[in-house]
Order: structure tokens, then sequence, then C-alpha cells
């Protein structure tokens, strides 16, 4: 089964939830992206965020863990049921990504992927590149990340 | 007397801020792909070579908050800068194996001031990255947003 057939343009799956503790955000931070707002919860009050909040790319990588989650259950599901799943490969890249509002510690992001649409890659034959949109909402309803995602699918 | 970091000022069209270098290892890929991006490729040599990326290779959200790292560490954490909005567009062209060296550079394409935020320029990026093979690995624009000197002067 191809993934626009078992998600057509426009299918959304809520893919998993990610709760963004203190020491979470601290940990990713002080690896990748050490800037006092994502270290330093008392020197985060002197910046235009206020608090301390997750860096943008730790919000990114938890939707990829969610989405991961996701998949590995939806594939075996469908393995379940006799379906044979979207053969799925790596994904060249992503475009329009917007972190659109802080993610606090002690936020809880919910997960999605909404299909947008696909083709097959004139380029490479065998190959299908699917365009998605990624998003992450926040306990209170509020749109934290959005980006269209790039997947690629092997025929 | 000015502040001696760097701010949109400083940030003039065709200006190149060397990235990197920056060597990949095994450990910290699996360490990742554990935490973040649990696919085969991403977790074993055995399972990498199986695939078409062709070895253990990092995940794209790994790689892309490593050039995050690499940023911090050439211009972001001495500049006054005031977060990114987002990401225009991200290639993640090449795989990023155990044991490649990475390195890049930032090149300033566009800076322009924000009617609506006065004391705020927002500066535009062409980053990329390259392995120890001289393949472009990652290659994204996005903006950044800096203050503006002069502003904190009259201030």
């Amino acid at each position: 089964m191809k993934m626009t057939e078992l998600y057509p343009a426009g299918h959304k799956v809520e893919t998993g939830s990610k709760l963004f503790t203190a020491e979470d955000i601290i940990r990713f931070a002080k690896k990748f992206d050490p800037q006092p707002f994502h270290t330093d919860a008392e020197a985060a009050k002197s910046y235009v965020f206020g608090a301390l909040c997750a860096s943008g790319w730790h919000t990114c990588a938890g939707w990829m863990r969610c989405f991961i989650d996701f998949w590995t259950a939806e594939t075996k599901r469908l393995k379940a049921e006799g379906i044979a799943p979207p053969k799925l490969g790596p994904s060249p890249g992503f475009e329009q990504l917007q972190w659109l509002k802080p993610v606090y510690a002690g936020d809880t992001i919910t997960y999605s992927l909404t299909s947008v649409e696909s083709r097959p890659l004139a380029s490479r034959p065998g190959l299908i590149l699917n365009i998605g949109l990624g998003e992450g909402v926040n306990q209170n309803g509020e749109t934290v990340l959005r980006f269209r995602t790039k997947i690629l699918e092997f025929e | 007397m000015p502040s001696p970091k760097l701010h949109f000022e400083d940030f003039h069209i065709g200006r190149v801020f060397e990235l990197g270098p920056k060597t990949v290892d095994a450990a910290e890929i699996i360490e990742f792909a554990t935490e973040f991006d649990p696919q085969p490729m991403h977790l074993s040599e055995q399972a990498g070579k199986a695939s078409i990326l062709g070895g253990l290779s990092a995940s794209g959200w790994h790689t892309s908050s490593m050039f995050m790292r690499m940023m911090i560490d050439s211009y972001l954490l001495s500049s006054v800068s005031e977060g990114a909005p987002g990401i225009d567009v991200m290639e993640w062209k090449k795989p990023v194996l155990a044991g490649d060296t990475l390195k890049g550079r930032s090149t300033v394409t566009a800076a322009r001031t924000m009617r609506s935020r006065p004391h705020i320029g927002i500066v535009t990026f062409s980053h990329e990255l390259e392995n120890q093979r001289g393949e472009t690995v990652l290659r994204l624009e996005n903006a950044i947003m800096f203050r503006i000197r002069g502003e904190e002067n009259t201030a």
C-alpha cells in the first residue's frame, strides 16, 4: 500500500504528545543550543521569551520521535490486518518551518501530520515524494510548530 | 561605550562566518537517535550499511542540531540575537556518516529593519555544511533577529 492510499490529501493523524520538562530543555540546549533562555531559568527572565523555553530544534526532534513511535505502531497494525505498509525512506528535508510560540518548561506538545501531496520523483524512478504538514500544539491549543516535511517512499 | 557584541549593523550583505569543523562520532549519532529518531540506519552500522544511506548515519534533525551548535560557537553567542522565527528551506542533501567531519559557512544575503519593532533588524542567511570529501550535506536559508546598535546608543 502507498502512503497516498493510506492517508489521502487532507488526512490528519495525531502522532503523540511530549512533556517538555525543565531538565530535558536544559539538557538538550547545553549540547546544541546553549543560549541563556534555553539553559537558565533565571537568566531567561531578562529576554523576550520571559522564561525558560525549549530550543526550536528540540521541539522539532520531539515531533520526529512521536512520528516514529506512531509509525512503528501503525506498521504493526497494518501487518496484523494483512496489509503491506508503505516503505518509507529518508527525508530530504523540509520547508517553511515556523516556530510560532515558545515551548515553556512544563508544556505538553501534541504533534500531528497532515497529508498534503504525493508525486513520483521524475529524477529518481521508483521513488515517491510525499509532502506533509507537521504541527505541534500546546496544552492551551496554541500551535507552536508548523513545517512542510518531505518523506521519500519506495514504490 | 558600544557593546563589543555583534549587532544588526555588523551583518552586512556578503559577510561570511565560518562554521565548524566538527567530527561526528558513532556514539553521538546513536545517542541522539535513541532519544529522538530511533530508525535502524541511525542506530547501527550494520543497519546503516543495508540502507540506501550506506552506513551509520545521523538523523537529519541531529545534523540540524549540530549545525545550530556550530552557529552558536561561530557567531550567535557573541551577538545580540533575539532568536529566529523559522527556517525557509532545509535540504539534507547527503547522509552524514559516523566519522565525517563537517564544516561550512553562513553568508549574509539580506538585512532589513522592522517597522513594527524599531530596535530589531532581520538578517537573512544562506548556510551550508560540507563533509571532508567536499560534498554539501546540508543547506538552508533562514532569517535571524538581532538588536540594532544605533537604537541602543540613543536609548
